[in-house]
């Protein structure tokens, strides 16, 4: 099955969760649809959410909580039906 | 007693870190400017003495890491700790152990801070005082007919304020006793749903209100105040725009405010810089005392101009033991200062942030002009921290005077890269109602919204 990487659109910090003691939007394993969170981004103090584009199962993240990213930097991977 | 700083570790970055250094190398004082992964190559790293790095890129790990910058206090040498504003500024924990280890804080005692950085405490401390505060309840309402009671007193159009609320949350609005005893249980089951706690408190509702607030400087015995700036043009709590003198305030009713403020500083036997906040309602022409900070401010520029204080020189000599060097009949207001935030946003676009490399920077100058900034170019803004990119400052002998001067400076400011809001600022100094002054804390979300419709 191909596989597709969800790139970060954004630069700035990387989160998995909504909030410090919530759980995370999406674990490997977990399927994901067309427009679903997937975490969010954090630059200069404001929250933007990154969103899939595509429907699929997580096959892994590649980027950790609270990690800092770049633009274009593959988030995750997304393993198409 | 007097215990002069020779080596001052600046707890800081961007800008504030830089205007730090500025103070400290005029002082005579070695500098220590700690950094992150993100920051090795700013202007306040170039511009120190020595530098020392203190974490990944995440605020939380490194500028904010307790640990981390206490290690870098000790590896330095450094003998006194300047927090900045923001970060560990107003953490009485983090003052507490730089005092510990027989260090210098440049600020006010871990206890100041403490009762100072409490809203609840604060407020009560200004009661005590004899300082105006919005007229509130004594404590939480628990009935509705108590609630009925109380208001009457305090008079409408009252809030109704969730105890665990914050931040704009768990407010209601009642402008009669009919809607006071509709929104009251209301209210409480919302309180139990959002925070688990019924528990609310009333408050008088201030529909237009301007902020002002006052600076103080102490030496822990005495406290001056340096006058007042205006700061009620806020987008989401953020302060846009400020000036000073406020143009709202006739001289007494100036004189009595700042007066209020030394009261209360006096209080709590206040060291070095601090602000204390006010609502003013110009049109009944009262001001009440809503919270202080007790560290240097992103604005304080403004009070430094229309006074000739430099508050941050004063509040490092302050913290080496030395009394205040000026007496409160030394202080007096020269001329007009205005004061733009130009941060990396983009306006057209909801304020997004705009990270990134900078190109040609081409800074205004001449008579009455002032920046305090951290760019270079070929800067890279990280995108981890705060927008603020430079504080445009301009001094005149009067307000027309300072909005001519702060136009012609946002016209010769070119910031080639990231979107700024030096576009936003020039739209404001061309505005009838900014001319006249006229506006209070919701009356750039409202213009905002109209240029945007």
């Amino acid at each position: 099955m191909p596989q597709v990487e969800i790139q970060c659109p954004l630069p700035g910090t990387f989160y998995r969760k909504p909030s410090p003691d919530t759980p995370a939007f999406k674990n490997d394993g977990d399927s994901v649809a067309i427009g679903e969170v997937i975490g969010l981004v954090e630059v200069m103090k404001q929250f933007s959410e990154v969103q899939s584009e595509i429907a699929g199962r997580i096959v892994r993240f590649v980027v950790g909580n609270e990690a800092p990213v770049e633009p274009g930097q593959v988030l995750a991977l997304v393993e198409t039906a | 007693m007097t215990r002069p700083i020779r080596k001052l570790l600046v707890a800081n970055r961007g800008e504030i870190a830089v205007r730090v250094i500025r103070a400290a190398r005029e002082l005579g004082i070695a500098t220590v400017a700690v950094h992150s992964d993100a920051d090795t190559d700013s202007l306040a790293v170039r511009l120190a003495d020595q530098a020392v790095h203190i974490g990944p890129a995440q605020a939380a790990k490194s500028y904010l890491n307790v640990a981390a910058v206490l290690d870098a206090v000790a590896k330095s040498g450094a003998d006194a700790v300047h927090p900045g504003y923001g970060f560990l500024s107003e953490n009485a924990a983090f003052a507490e152990a730089v005092e510990a280890a027989g260090l210098i804080f440049v600020g006010p005692s871990p206890a100041a801070i403490r009762v100072m950085g409490n809203k609840s405490l604060a407020r009560a401390t200004a009661m005590k005082a004899g300082v105006p505060t919005v007229p509130g309840s004594d404590g939480v309402v628990d009935t509705v007919e108590q609630a009925v009671e109380v208001a009457a007193s305090i008079g409408y159009p009252i809030m109704i304020k969730a105890s665990a609320g914050g931040g704009g949350r768990g407010i209601r609005v009642a402008a009669d006793a009919a809607e006071l005893r509709q929104q009251m249980m209301v209210a409480q089951t919302e309180a139990q749903a959002a925070f688990g706690d019924q528990a609310v408190y009333l408050e008088r509702f201030i529909r237009r209100a301007r902020h002002v607030e006052v600076q103080v400087l102490g030496d822990g015995t005495d406290v001056i105040h340096c006058y007042e700036r205006e700061c009620s043009l806020q987008r989401r709590r953020q302060k846009i725009l400020e000036e000073a003198p406020s143009p709202a305030l006739t001289p007494a009713l100036r004189e009595q405010l700042c007066a209020s403020a030394v009261m209360l500083a006096k209080s709590v036997r206040y060291r070095g810089a601090g602000t204390l906040e006010y609502l003013f309602d110009d049109q009944s022409c009262e001001f009440f005392f809503i919270e202080m900070n007790t560290r240097i401010q992103v604005e304080h520029p403004l009070t430094e101009m229309i006074t000739g204080v430099d508050l941050v020189r004063e509040m490092i000599r302050i913290a080496g033991g030395e009394p205040l060097r000026l007496k409160q009949s030394d202080i007096s207001i020269r001329g007009v200062a205005i004061e733009c935030r130009i941060n990396a946003e983009d306006p057209a676009k909801n304020f997004f942030p705009s990270p990134g490399k900078v190109g040609a920077v081409t800074l205004p100058g001449g008579p009455g002009v002032r920046i305090d900034s951290m760019l270079f170019a070929g800067y890279t803004i990280p995108p981890y921290y705060d927008s603020l990119l430079a504080k445009l400052i301009v001094h005149a002998e009067d307000r027309p005077a300072a909005i001519a001067r702060m136009r012609r400076a946002l016209g010769e400011l070119k910031i080639e890269g990231p979107k700024t809001t030096i576009a936003l600022h020039l739209a404001l100094m061309d505005d009838p109602q900014f001319q006249a002054a006229r506006f209070d804390t919701n009356w750039l979300e409202g213009w905002l919204a109209q240029r945007a419709g």
